[in-house]
């Protein structure tokens, strides 16, 4: 039964806070004040917008608090604003729409941040208006007239500082007053040509379609020429198009222009009813970002430091987490030997659970290590504000492919693991440049390719051509996915997204001191979702392949192995079958060769055995034997894996590391056994090269795809592995094709 | 004719018109990059673009192809 909170109304359904703000307003710091570890985060449907939710306690209430994208307008020229201005009108799926918006501001920039706010207000959510950095505006003295401004916008005010959490108390009672008396922003007086505009669109469209739109979505449509707005209310092309035009028509005869007739109606407004609530306006603020900014974006001293900069991220991530991963691999290990010897009488199980279960969990657990520590970087950088400064200093780079320069950081994070760099776009606000951010992140030369690199071109390419050499390759081949994924975004925008041409505006935050709690919160926060979303998933697909590999096995190929392997013995050293079979024991070498053959033929019985025999054809213009193909395959869930296969493949056992000298061995002797290149070696250069190529190209990494899939949607996970996997089998084939012609 | 582009660092100028009015210039002037608004050219990117601004107080980044569609009155 539904109990009755003090104020009377079922508390089955809390009631509904939207926090709204321009970017850099204090407003994350204000959420995470409010809600604390009550937080959610998830997706939007359909959209690559992140959607955040909070639990606060005001008196014995709880009420839940949305946290919308930051924004500085209404007019929704990108998925994020959309979402901004649907969730506010209720016209989300499973989302209701708020019963009032906390509407929090930046106290030092009244003029510009109460743009948004008279915007709000037009859609009729009632409000209450937070006024950050009201410390700093004090200091400056900056004086705001708190009861003059309350009466020009009829709503409640609040002064508070966020990041001291000052005034928080007082902004709850008016959150919870302003939910019982619903107060609302008086709006300003539009001029009579905004109503002919409405009155003249109202009567072009169609009855039901009019009756569709109330006055409030009307002017949106207006004054963004919003064909949406239409569309949705079911109106026809022809029938928008003639709207538009009749209110094009209305706004110009007044002296007006569509294209900016909102800007400039509210900013006269602005002027004319608020400026006069606030005096004396200083730019000290600016004056002491600007003298860091003299180091920070100076020419050569502002690339060096941030050159040292991203070096310091890039080794956190690449290095600094390795200790922690040697320990989480260590317990893992600790954990599957335990589990083994307990189920060592149920040899499916006992695989099962170390092979399959422990191992799953251990696949998640070791991306956390990477994800925190990337996110500790990431959260001071954007804190402190220096996060736009890397964006100025790294725009040119990328402006000509469609990106910005707040791709730089992810590209850069996904250089160690593609993981964090995709979780990293959360940072990119233009949800376009964000999708195409993911989905070039996987190209660069993550940490998993470096091993095969390492195998290959240490059993093939130094031996033959000396270490220089094999420190060139091994540098290029970082270089070979970033030169795709570039011409790949350029392609992408121009294309397939077909981005309009957007102005990058960035704004460069006053330099702040972080708080530690937001860092922390956000370290959590990333993790925790990371493991709960794509965690499910990596898990899932470790048990899949370990399946894959494990069934279907018969007993029949373990004694047949065994006698094959006995009868080989006793043949080798003239002993009989018999004295065979009893002397092999005795000897641990040649009882763990055993054990390796076994595993082996295993492999090659089982399904993906089977997969690998059956696809191989599909990879004979690469030059790669059923064996690689086995080793390509089981390593689409993680790239490292094809090491240990490789192992396996060739009766090493799956020990094996990629600086194995025997492991190299076995590659450099392995002939084809039939077919027109009958007793020559596999492993050509030509070959070595596609294989690594393929490696660089190829989106074998199922925990990438997951989170790829988290943050956008399995559609764009499943684009990124069709297209990587395709554009490498192709680069795979035809290096070795024009590779064999020298 | 001049530009936002063609301000050296340092240049204080009194924002004109916009040369064109669809799509990009809603954006700037709802960031406060209205005509009749004040601004200073604070300088480039280390790369030569994009550049920064001082609009009323705050510092607002702009690529110089958008900076190209800004009139304005050097002062």
């Amino acid at each position: 039964m539904p109990k009755l909170a003090n104020n009377g109304v079922s508390s089955d359904r809390l009631r509904r806070v939207a926090l709204i703000g321009n970017p850099n307003t204090g407003k994350s710091t204000l959420f995470n004040c409010l809600t604390g570890l009550r937080q959610k985060v998830g997706n939007y449907s359909g959209v690559t917008v992140q959607k955040k939710t909070g639990i606060t306690l005001i008196g014995t209430e709880r009420v839940e608090i949305l946290d919308l994208p930051g924004t500085y307008s209404l007019a929704a020229t990108s998925p994020d604003e959309r979402v901004v201005v649907d969730a506010l009108r209720g016209e989300v799926e499973n989302l209701d729409r708020p019963d009032i918006v906390l509407c929090i501001v930046d106290a030092t920039n009244l003029q510009r941040n109460l743009f948004l706010a008279f915007q709000i207000g037009q859609l009729g959510v009632p409000m209450v208006l937070a006024l950050n950095y009201w410390d700093t505006a004090q200091k400056r003295n900056i004086a705001i007239d708190i009861e003059g401004l309350k009466e020009k916008l009829g709503i409640p005010i609040v002064p508070i500082s966020a990041s001291r959490a000052e005034g928080i108390t007082e902004l709850k009672d008016a959150v919870i007053q302003a939910l019982d008396e619903k107060p609302k922003l008086i709006s300003p007086t539009w001029p009579e040509s905004i109503e002919e505009a409405i009155s003249g669109v109202r009567s072009e469209l169609p009855e039901p379609v009019s009756a569709r739109i109330d006055d409030a979505a009307l002017m949106r449509g207006i004054f963004e020429s919003d064909e949406e707005i239409f569309k949705r209310a079911g109106a026809s092309g022809l029938e928008t198009q003639e709207a538009l035009e009749i209110s094009k028509k209305a706004l110009f005869k007044g002296g007006l222009n569509p294209a900016n007739a909102e800007a400039v109606l509210l900013y006269r407004h602005i002027k004319e009813h608020v400026e006069p609530c606030i005096s004396a306006r200083d730019s000290s603020r600016i004056a002491g970002s600007e003298s860091i900014d003299s180091l920070l974006t100076h020419k050569v001293w502002g690339l060096i430091a941030f050159l040292a900069l991203m070096y310091l991220v890039f080794q956190s991530v690449y290095s600094w987490a390795g200790p922690f991963m040697d320990l989480i691999d260590m317990g893992k290990s600790v954990v599957q030997d335990t589990v083994s010897n307990v189920l060592s009488g149920w040899p499916m199980i006992e695989s099962l659970v170390a092979d399959g279960i422990i191992e799953g969990v251990g696949a998640v657990v070791i991306f956390l290590p990477q994800i925190m520590i990337l996110f500790f970087f990431i959260s001071l950088l954007e804190d402190t504000g220096y996060m736009s400064r890397a964006a100025f200093l790294m725009d040119k780079l990328f402006s000509w492919c469609g990106l910005s320069g707040k791709s730089f950081v992810p590209l850069l994070s996904s250089y160690a693991c593609a993981i964090p760099g995709v979780m990293a776009t959360r940072t990119i606000q233009d949800s376009k440049a964000r999708l195409v951010t993911i989905l070039v992140a996987p190209f660069m030369s993550c940490s998993a390719r470096l091993p095969v690199y390492v195998l290959m071109i240490g059993a093939f390419i130094e031996p033959r051509y000396g270490a220089a050499v094999a420190g060139a390759v091994l540098f290029l081949m970082h270089f070979v996915g970033l030169l795709v994924a570039m011409p790949f975004a350029y392609l992408m925008n121009k294309y397939i997204l077909k981005t309009p041409p957007q102005p990058f505006l960035l704004e460069l935050p006053s330099y702040q001191i972080p708080k530690v709690r937001d860092v922390m919160l956000k370290m959590y926060s990333q993790g925790k979702e990371f493991v709960v979303n794509a965690g499910t998933v990596i898990f899932a697909i470790t048990i899949i392949i370990w399946a894959l590999l494990y069934f279907p096995r018969t007993e029949s190929v373990e004694i047949e192995t065994r006698e094959a392997f006995v009868s080989e013995i006793a043949a080798q050293n003239g002993w009989t079958e018999e004295f065979a079979l009893a002397s092999i024991h005795e000897d641990e070498a040649i009882v763990a060769a055993l054990d390796h053959k076994v595993s082996s033929a295993f492999i090659e019985q089982s399904w993906m055995g089977r997969i690998g025999k059956t696809v191989q054809p599909v990879f004979a213009g690469a030059g790669f034997d059923w064996k690689i193909t086995v080793g390509v395959i089981a390593s689409f869930p993680a790239r490292e894996v094809i090491i240990s296969t490789l192992g396996i493949i060739y009766s090493l056992g799956g020990d094996v590391d990629e600086e194995a000298g025997d492991l190299r061995e076995a590659m450099a002797s392995q002939k084809w056994q039939s077919g027109p290149k009958a007793g020559m070696p596999i492993f050509t250069i030509p070959v070595v090269i596609a294989l690594m190529v393929f490696f660089a190209l190829c989106q074998q990494c199922g925990a990438t795809l997951a989170v790829i899939a988290q943050e956008t949607s399995w559609r764009w996970a499943a684009l990124s592995f069709g297209f990587m996997t395709i554009l490498a089998w192709l680069a795979s084939i035809g290096i070795n094709q024009v590779g064999s012609w020298f | 004719m001049k530009t936002l582009n063609d301000l050296n660092d340092g240049q204080i100028a009194k924002i004109g018109s916009y040369k064109r009015t669809q799509g990009v210039s809603r954006r700037l002037m709802e960031l406060g990059l209205m005509p009749g608004v004040t601004v200073r050219f604070i300088k480039s990117a280390p790369l030569g673009d994009p550049i920064a601004l001082d609009v009323g107080g705050r510092q607002l980044s702009l690529r110089r192809e958008d900076a190209a569609q800004i009139i304005v009155q050097p002062v």
